[in-house]
């Protein structure tokens, strides 16, 4: 969070008149700090308690945790394919959403008149309080099943072109790591919107208005005053977006179509780590379920870095623009 | 428009190219806007059109049968009965504690390094993905004490603690420093400074926050599957024995192949997105209450 820096903020420091604290103020500090404590103490108990309970395949698998091999049966746990497909399916989703975010970002700070802008707002919240269940519900229901043809077409189109091939070809699902990206695009573009119009509204007025008196057009003023402004800025909102992409669950679990492998097949069924915890761990016992676990771990552990680097790009664009 | 020679120039219109350069671009984001609104207006328009013809009294009350049935028979009583439950008992656990911990945060912290690294991780904490603050509840409750609303309750509460934070925290920026400067020269303590006069001047948005906080937290699925399970009958008591919920319920509906149970998630789906819906109008109203009042 930012950095206060008005004289009454810390209100303690103001020197009070007599010597002793009444006892309620000492005990409402307290608590209030405690309060604010919590939040670090829950971070630290998931690290501990959810890593204690997959400490067995931790140390059963070593290094074989990354493996390829995925296979439940016979006792062989290997995340990679899930990382796989948790890295494939966020990518997909950034790709997508991201310029679409950008392009609403600037179409509501730079083009429409206010009194429009907080409509398109309004619009765009709506789309964050589906539920991501409800998105799962839809997304298999009506969309798998609509988009693949289009998917069988394009895959036919592209048989024997070199790239396209090996993305777009082979055997084509409604339910598939394409349809997952497209259905996560649509979760994570209201947050990546959102932030990116906060840092682009903290471009000064002057800037725009200096690009506009030497004769820039929009889009001139747009690359040339506000895009170095909140290049930093809209850096971290698309990381924030992908910690969301990474770590959203139900949605994913529906559409993905739950198959643990490695393909560059993108309409094809795969699987990320989320997905597979949700689904499998109603019947997981044993090492499978700290294997379980064990994805959780990673998957906290990547998206807490993410959200990290995340932060601190914002953060810092932000104080550069106050500067300014 | 070369042609122009000869005539007046409008200094002010740059030349065609840019200017169509400049149109393409407008052109652009107004498609990327429609992108957005078709696949919001696709899902609303499908649920509305296929939960309508479900809900009524019975669907919102009766017990859930068993997927073979069609959607004629039985509902979501306890799934109604159970996200009520356990979102309230989320709200009373998160949101006294996370308005607790921006008041430390804004009134107390300061720019302390311990202020400053609180605020930065509850940031950072609203992007814990959900299914893991399931897990962690899992580990660290459930082992122990077994399924129950609670343990639902816990794992929403960690996921709404730093979205409450965050959102009282910029409101309490908000309350002017003169208030709380007259109010200590009248002799009055921090504590109850803060408590008579911040609290309620910055009310309206600390509620508006704790709606929007609890509408996300109804419609999370991931945090209760490990922590609920589900249940076809109403489970009134919170504090224990499995539970469920309307999120769950659609969750294990959709992917069932029977037509009555696919009806009964599409129900559920309206449910739900109505009760997100009344929350979110109604932070709207409060904010735009809590706007009037400051003015």
């Amino acid at each position: 969070m930012t950095t206060k820096a008005d004289p009454a903020g810390p209100a303690g420091s103001a020197r009070q008149l007599s010597e002793r604290r009444p006892l309620g103020d000492i005990t409402f500090q307290a608590v209030a700090l405690a309060a604010g404590l919590l939040v670090l103490v829950i971070l630290v108990l998931i690290a501990v308690s959810t890593s204690q309970q997959a400490s067995s395949w931790f140390s059963s698998e070593g290094i074989k945790i990354f493996s390829s091999t995925w296979n439940p049966t016979n006792n062989q746990f290997g995340a990679l394919p899930f990382i796989y497909g948790t890295a494939v399916t966020a990518i997909i989703a950034l790709v997508i959403a991201v310029p679409v975010s950008v392009g609403v970002a600037l179409l509501l700070t730079e083009v429409v008149p206010r009194r429009w802008a907080r409509p398109i707002v309004y619009v765009i919240d709506l789309l964050a309080v589906v539920p991501s269940v409800v998105w799962g519900l839809w997304g298999i229901l009506v969309f798998a099943p609509w988009i693949q043809h289009y998917y069988a077409s394009v895959s036919s189109g592209v048989k024997g072109i070199p790239v396209l091939d090996s993305l777009f070809g082979g055997q084509t699902s409604g339910a598939s790591f394409f349809t997952a990206g497209i259905i996560l695009a649509f979760m994570i573009t209201p947050i990546v919107t959102s932030l990116s119009r906060e840092v682009i509204a903290t471009v000064p007025a002057i800037d725009r208005e200096g690009a506009y008196a030497l004769g820039a057009t929009r889009l001139e003023m747009i690359n040339g005053a506000v895009w170095p402004h909140s290049q930093a800025g809209v850096v971290g909102a698309v990381l924030l977006g992908l910690g969301r992409a990474m770590g959203e669950t139900i949605a994913v679990a529906l559409v993905i179509g739950s198959s643990a492998t490695i393909t560059p097949h993108l309409f094809a069924p795969g699987y990320n780590m989320p997905a597979v915890i949700a689904n499998e761990f109603g019947e997981a016992t044993g090492l499978f379920r700290a294997a379980l676990i064990g994805m959780g771990v990673l998957l906290f552990a990547f998206t807490i870095i993410i959200n990290v680097i995340a932060r601190v790009i914002v953060e810092r664009s932000g104080r550069r623009q106050r500067g300014a | 428009m070369a042609a122009t020679t000869g005539q007046s120039v409008d200094l002010r219109e740059p030349p065609s190219w840019r200017r169509s350069k400049n149109r393409i671009a407008t052109i652009l984001m107004v498609i990327s806007f429609v992108l957005v609104i078709i696949p919001l207006g696709f899902v609303l328009f499908t649920v509305i059109a296929k939960g309508i013809s479900i809900i009524s009294w019975q669907f919102l009350t009766a017990d859930i049968p068993p997927n073979v049935l069609p959607a004629s028979i039985g509902g979501m009583g306890p799934a109604v009965v159970g996200t009520l439950e356990i979102t309230a008992l989320a709200t009373v656990l998160a949101v006294p504690l996370g308005v607790l911990g921006a008041i430390y945060l804004n009134e107390y912290g300061g720019n302390r390094l311990l202020a400053r690294l609180i605020g930065f991780f509850s940031d950072v904490m609203t992007g814990v993905p959900s299914i893991v603050m399931g897990l962690f509840i899992f580990t660290i409750w459930v082992l122990h004490f077994g399924y129950s609303g609670l343990a639902g309750a816990l794992a929403l509460g960690c996921l709404m603690l730093p979205i409450v934070i965050r959102s009282t925290y910029e409101m309490l920026r908000l309350v002017p420093d003169p208030l709380r400067e007259a109010s200590y020269a009248l002799g009055a303590s921090k504590a109850r400074v803060t408590v008579t006069v911040v609290l309620p001047t910055a009310l309206g948005g600390i509620v508006s926050g704790a709606l929007l906080a609890i509408a996300r937290a109804a419609g999370e699925t991931a945090p209760l599957l490990f922590t609920i399970l589900t249940v076809t009958t109403v489970n009134r008591n919170v504090f224990s024995g499995a539970n469920t919920s309307l999120p769950s319920q659609i969750f294990a509906n959709a992917s069932s192949p029977y037509v009555g149970a696919q009806a009964r998630g599409w129900g559920a789906a309206l449910t739900l997105i109505a009760l997100a819906f009344i929350l979110m109008v109604a932070a709207r109203l409060v904010t735009a209450r809590f706007a009037r009042n400051l003015q």
